[in-house]
């Protein structure tokens, strides 16, 4: 090579490499263009995956033909809970979050991208409410009515892993609040949620591969949310669901992110007016407000508790889910070495 | 990674006479200096590949080797890597043998349909992993129509990675049988040495680096596979969760320190992998070639 040339390759060289750095720096920031909170008139959406068909087909059409609603337009982005909720502490653009549970918008809390006083309103932040059911096969064959059955029946059953879904953590809760709402000790009420996880022949990793999985043929009954149950039977599967008389009341907690635009607060607000509560409940979902709640489509069971009840999400997150030293992975733990 | 492992060129080539004519290297690209291809490559390789290694890998260490150690080291986290790297294994012996053969017979043999046959071969490639685990589950699952029913055990685990990493030795091994001067097995035979002698002195060494570099890439991709799992797998803790599902739990926990290091774990067993076969590659251009 000349000298002359070396001379040019090194003066470009730099030259490309900035070309290169520029594309890619323009690439990010063109995707991360959309982090602003929008402009007014413009909602980001970001929410958990089962209730998308609510949202896209009944809840933002009917929003768009309120007063306040008439100039909005959304973006939305669904996916699994914990998912959304960490894109949207990494930065994804948001005004308005719905989530499966509450440690999902806590952590937007400690983010700073919620306010701390998000559940300072009529419903605590709560815009829907769903049971831990049991989805069965049409006509329950095998007679499941409670938690308790799954433990005595010959029964085999699917519910996702709750370490890889957040939202299945609520499962869990269930067959150990009803346990302990029998009158059984922590230690028992733990025994139990064992004795049923030992009867699992797959953990799935989300709700919606666990619903595929049974549906497939997997296991007998199911653990899934009455709203997924109700979802499923509207989607034309072919399974029956069962509200056991003793479970655990699912809130699903909806917020306004920090610096939202009007439209966000505007969208919250019809979600809890009386039209937005009467959409959600035809979707399978219990409205927050029990006034409209229609108790021949969601039976109330004789013992329904909240997680409240059973010492609050921070804790409970903390006592049970934690990954090395909560009670699941203990439970998990001996349930690996007795099958060795 | 070295250069060589991941090499397809045929070991002939290589082998070539060293140092003579003015083009041992290969010609240069066209128009741009190789100052300029070198820097290109390098800033590219950085953003794609490197960046985010090592970032995976500072990550893992954050809470220093004690952390490090307590997250790979957990009976949950050292059951389902065993579960991945032995099912990797077993699905790359298997690769081997059945990839090699089937390459052999879409190069060698002739039969109708065997255009339509070897563009299927590439065609786990383009299915999105999630609709390959409904499949399988459809297929190997309590309704198989073959009345295989293995879905949620470990023997769901090898079928899907099967699955997924079928085209990496057919595609690495079918281009060199195709190159393969058919003039060598020829003088072979008329020397008088069988088939099966020909096979293993000629052939197989010359396909050799298309096999290594096709259970490389087959075992790399099995160590991380995910979608095709989730649903036939099973995910149990201790008995079908695999390392990336585990990982998962983490990522869902908050553990990002915990998820990375898992990670790291496997990016290690898969770079091992590469040196064994880049070492069993030296010694066989050494010893059989």
């Amino acid at each position: 090579m000349s000298p002359s040339i070396t001379r040019k390759i090194r003066r470009g060289l730099p030259a490309a490499l900035l070309a290169v750095l520029l594309a890619v720096g323009a690439a990010a920031a063109g995707c991360g263009g959309s982090s602003e909170g929008g402009q007014s008139g413009k909602v980001q959406l970001v929410a958990y995956s089962t209730p998308q068909q609510a949202y896209e087909q009944h809840l933002e059409p009917a929003f768009e033909n309120t007063e306040a609603g008439g100039d909005v337009s959304f973006t939305n982005s669904f996916g699994a809970s914990g998912d959304q909720s960490r894109a949207v502490e990494a930065g994804q653009g948001a005004g308005y979050v719905n989530f499966a549970l509450e440690t999902d918008v806590t952590r937007l809390v400690d983010a700073g991208k919620v306010s701390p006083e998000w559940r300072d309103n009529k419903y605590k932040g709560i815009v829907t409410n769903s049971v831990v059911s049991l989805v069965v096969r049409p006509g329950n064959p095998e007679g499941v009515k409670n938690f308790q059955d799954l433990i005595d029946k010959d029964v085999e059953v699917v519910t996702p892993n709750p370490f890889t879904s957040g939202g299945a953590r609520w499962n869990i809760m269930a067959i150990y609040g009803a346990a302990i709402e029998a009158g059984k000790s922590p230690q028992q009420a733990l025994a139990d949620v064992k004795a049923v996880l030992k009867k699992t022949p797959a953990q799935p990793e989300s709700a919606r591969v666990a619903l595929q999985a049974f549906v497939g043929g997997a296991g007998d009954v199911l653990l899934s949310y009455e709203n997924e149950a109700i979802a499923a039977q509207l989607a034309g599967e072919d399974v029956d669901y069962v509200v056991p008389d003793s479970t655990i009341l699912i809130e699903q907690p909806a917020a306004v992110t920090e610096g939202a635009p009007q439209a966000a607060t505007d969208f919250l607000d019809f979600l809890w007016s009386d039209e937005g509560q009467r959409i959600w409940s035809e979707q399978g979902y219990r409205p927050v407000n029990q006034a409209l709640l229609d108790t021949d489509k969601y039976p109330v069971p004789d013992k329904l508790f909240t997680i409240e009840d059973l010492g609050g999400w921070d804790k409970v997150a903390t006592d049970f889910f934690d990954e090395e030293n909560g009670s699941i992975a203990k439970i998990n733990e001996e349930l690996g070495v007795e099958s060795e | 990674m070295g250069a060589d492992a991941t090499t397809t060129a045929p070991a002939g080539q290589r082998r070539g006479p060293a140092g003579e004519g003015p083009l041992r290297a290969g010609i240069r690209l066209p128009g741009a200096g190789a100052a300029l291809n070198k820097g290109l490559v390098l800033t590219y390789l950085s953003l794609i590949v490197l960046l985010p290694l090592a970032a995976i890998t500072a990550k893992a260490f954050e809470g220093g080797l004690d952390g490090f150690w307590r997250a790979v080291s957990s009976p949950q986290a050292v059951a389902a890597l065993e579960l991945t790297v032995v099912a990797s294994l077993i699905v790359v012996a298997i690769n081997a043998v059945m990839g090699t053969l089937i390459a052999w017979v879409l190069v060698r043999d002739d039969f109708p349909g065997k255009g339509v046959v070897n563009s299927f071969i590439a065609l786990p490639f383009a299915l999105p992993t999630i609709v390959a685990s409904l499949t399988l589950l459809t297929v190997y699952g309590k309704d198989s129509p073959l009345g295989i029913n293995v879905a949620f055990t470990r023997a769901a685990v090898v079928i899907a990675l099967l699955f997924v990493t079928l085209p990496f030795v057919v595609r690495a091994v079918q281009p060199l049988l195709l190159s393969l001067d058919r003039d060598m097995e020829s003088a072979a035979e008329s020397l008088g040495a069988g088939r099966w002698r020909i096979f293993r002195r000629i052939v197989l060494p010359n396909l050799a680096p298309g096999i290594f570099t096709g259970i490389a890439l087959a075992f790399a991709r099995a160590l991380g596979e995910f979608g095709s799992l989730v649903l036939v797998s099973g995910n149990v803790p201790f008995k079908t969760e695999v390392a990336s599902v585990f990982i998962r739990g983490q990522i869902e926990s908050d553990n990002l320190v915990g998820a990375s290091a898992v990670s790291v774990v496997l990016l290690a067993v898969s770079l091992a992998l590469l040196a064994v076969v880049t070492l069993i590659q030296r010694w066989g251009v050494r010893h059989v070639g």
